[in-house]
């Protein structure tokens, strides 16, 4: 949901990074709040366990600077991955604009990214979202790892409608900046339909 | 899309910012704010300085949020107002018009009480603003004449770039 301030002159949009437990979410965000410029963005607040596990989510708010004369602001939101936390994740999802699936290259870690883009998917459809139509990017993270299955295997397995899609390395900036870039991009065009 | 955006024009925005004033003033408090379910902030009246508006906005919706969970969880519908005690300064936050958040954050000048009271009066009031607000937002939606007054249907890939770079 949008939220489109015609007196501030302000647009606020709301961007969801899901997927599992350890894919590497909280880190992407990190690294975002680590290479922007202190006027460009706010505090990232960090909910989490004592052991730095997501517990109700990260959030951090980006200022992209103007579009025809209106200051585009994004919210940044992770989930918390871990099976058990689903009904935090739901919450986490009302109102979202468009989302980032961050996926596990290691190959043991195959099953829990399908078994959560099913849970993405439908706790969607319970908010009357279709995955289908969202705003919607794939990131291949930890691509350092030499268990990482190949791309084209995860590519196959995970892309579903030729989402864009992005080999990452979120502990050292690779490929964060472009996914993010590329789900900003498709919640702009969606605004610039209605 | 699921819900329908929220718009916001600027004689609303002055009404609802006159509505904050006053109640900050009638329940002598120290800053009243108002934030969408989702987060966002919408507006405020009294001292901000040192407050950061953006986290407070978020984390009041992730409170609101969980403790609609809550709710559902042991079947109430709603808990429609929450209240955090703090050694010096309280807050108080309650849902108006089901889809925004009024915060009320106020030290031992004023009293639960006194808070509670302002609260409803202005509740009242926002809630007319809000339905108002969505009238219009409809209507623009229904009118393709107004379409000029959409400043995104101009968008193209260059101005999304341009945000970009750095
Ligand atoms: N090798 C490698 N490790 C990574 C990469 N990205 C993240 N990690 C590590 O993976 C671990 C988990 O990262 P987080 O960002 O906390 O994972 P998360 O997805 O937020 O996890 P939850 O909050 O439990 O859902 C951390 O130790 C990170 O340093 C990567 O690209 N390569
Ligand atoms: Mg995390």
């Amino acid at each position: 949901m949008t939220f489109i301030n015609y007196a501030a002159r302000e647009i606020n949009c709301k961007i969801v990074y899901y997927g599992p437990g350890l894919c590497g979410k909280t880190t992407n965000l990190q690294w975002i709040y680590d290479k922007t410029n202190p006027q460009a963005k706010g505090k990232l607040i960090s909910l989490a366990t004592e052991t730095d596990r997501t517990l109700f989510f990260d959030f951090l708010p980006l200022d992209l600077g103007t579009v025809r004369g209106f200051k585009t602001r994004f919210h940044l939101y992770t989930v918390p991955g871990q099976v058990f936390y689903d009904a935090s994740r739901k919450l986490i999802l009302k109102g979202v604009d468009g989302v980032i699936f961050v996926a596990d290259s290691q190959e043991p870690r195959m099953e829990a990214n399908i078994e959560s883009l099913q849970n993405l998917e439908k706790n969607l459809k319970e908010q009357g979202y279709d995955l289908k139509t969202i705003p919607y990017a794939l990131q291949f993270n930890k691509r350092d790892l030499p268990t990482a299955l190949p791309a084209d295997d995860m590519y196959r397995q995970l892309n579903f409608k030729g989402e864009p899609t992005f080999e990452a390395v979120a502990m050292n900036g690779t490929g964060v900046f472009d996914t993010l870039k590329a789900v900003a991009k498709l919640v702009l065009t969606e605004l610039k339909k209605k | 899309m699921a819900a329908p955006d929220l718009v916001m024009y600027e004689e609303e925005y002055q009404q609802i910012k006159d509505i904050l004033h006053r109640l900050q003033v009638d329940s002598n408090s120290k800053i009243v704010f108002l934030v969408d379910k989702n987060g966002q902030q919408i507006a405020s009246q009294g001292d901000m300085r040192g407050v950061d508006a953006t986290s407070l906005a978020s984390l009041t919706a992730g409170n609101v949020a969980a403790t609609d969970g809550l709710a559902k969880l042991i079947g109430e519908k709603e808990f429609s107002i929450l209240f955090h005690e703090g050694e010096r300064d309280n807050i108080h936050i309650s849902l108006v018009a089901q889809r925004v958040i009024l915060v009320v954050i106020f030290d031992e000048k004023s009293s639960l009480g006194l808070v509670r009271l302002r609260v409803k009066k202005a509740s009242g009031e926002l809630e007319k603003t809000f339905e108002q607000l969505l009238k219009k937002a409809e209507a623009d939606r229904g009118n393709q004449a107004n379409r000029f007054d959409s400043p995104f249907a101009e968008i193209t890939d260059e101005d999304i770039d341009s945000l970009f770079s750095e």
